[in-house]
């Protein structure tokens, strides 16, 4: 099965455990945002909607903390980009490193640290721990990998990390 | 006056039953729930790609969203002093809409740290007729008392 899909290119390889990807948000975490995800889901938390709520417990307004990584996906157009990194970039240089057009996430763990506030600029950086053998699921030939992203406040405070195992296959393959 | 904690730690115990939330997903459903995480990925608002490409009936919600509504699921719950500390995710199968998502979810663990922080462990089910489409491991911090606020805990004492 392995010749099928080839070996692990050595560069591939070389990609485990290594930071790449350090990044600052394009924008400031803002409330507007906020709402429109509680509203998505409708969410009546009254520490996203109500002032006084938010003052009492959580020290003022926050993020949700499942929003964690909306605040890296940049926007769907930009003036005068060229190369931009996309979230979670290793999961699409594994796809075209490993000519595996299609993908899919398959499993995610958050781990949610400082809350995240209105005027918060947040950093990340994204490290590959693993790439599994060829496998074969229901829809069809392929790796599962595991990418990490880690996040980090303008004072440098931990907001969070996640795990992603994402699948990369040939459809039917 | 201070707005009280809605659920302690010892109200809860190990396999407790949360009250299920049903909700019928649309398109809007996805496209919002999309919008609201700025993924702009096709299989998320175009039926056509979805279809040609990733070979599914329709669109389908995405996973971020999906973390979006297990909070929303879990802090209904626990009221506002209730503070998610993880979430795992493992995705089966997708949401598309036309489906009644059906969220469920039972207390595994009931702990307190050295911190005297409170950690309820659950397992979260999302399933559309019966067939489970994700399955979530959630931890939650709730006050063990009237006077204690798991948002205040910051550094070290947060240990999620």
């Amino acid at each position: 099965m392995s010749e099928e899909l080839g070996e692990l290119p050595e560069a591939v390889q070389a990609w485990i455990g290594q930071r790449r990807y350090q990044q600052v948000g394009e924008f400031d975490v803002e409330r507007g945002y906020v709402l429109t995800s509680c509203a998505s889901v409708e969410n009546g938390n009254p520490i996203y909607w109500d002032e006084k709520a938010a003052g009492d417990i959580t020290g003022g307004w926050i993020a949700p903390p499942s929003m964690l990584s909306v605040w890296f996906r940049p926007h769907h157009w930009a003036p005068q980009r060229s190369g931009a990194s996309q979230p979670l970039q290793i999961h699409f240089d594994l796809k075209q490193a490993l000519d595996l057009p299609e993908a899919i996430m398959t499993e995610n763990t958050i781990v949610f640290y400082e809350p995240v506030r209105p005027g918060d600029r947040l950093e990340t950086c994204q490290v590959l721990r693993s790439i599994s053998p060829p496998k074969r699921t229901k829809l069809g030939l392929g790796r599962f990998w595991v990418i990490d992203v880690e996040y980090l406040n303008q004072h440098g405070q931990p907001v969070g990390t996640e795990s992603y195992t994402g699948f990369g296959y040939r459809r039917g393959a | 006056m201070p707005i009280s904690p809605k659920l302690l730690l010892g109200d809860v115990k190990a396999g407790d039953a949360l009250p299920d939330l049903a909700y019928d997903v649309t398109a809007t459903t996805v496209v919002l729930g999309a919008l609201a995480t700025r993924d702009w990925r096709p299989m998320h608002h175009d039926k056509d790609f979805a279809q040609q490409r990733n070979g599914v009936r329709d669109i389908f919600l995405n996973t971020p969203n999906q973390a979006a509504w297990f909070e929303r699921y879990l802090t209904d719950w626990t009221g506002p002093h209730g503070r998610l500390a993880r979430m795992r995710f493992r995705m089966k199968d997708s949401v598309f809409p036309g489906d009644r998502m059906l969220f469920h979810a039972r207390v595994e663990k009931v702990t307190e740290d050295a911190a005297g922080c409170g950690w309820v462990d659950l397992a979260v089910t999302l399933s559309v007729e019966g067939r489970i489409c994700t399955e979530c491991q959630a931890r939650v911090s709730l006050p063990a008392d009237a006077a204690h606020n798991p948002w205040k805990l910051e550094g070290d004492r947060w240990r999620p």
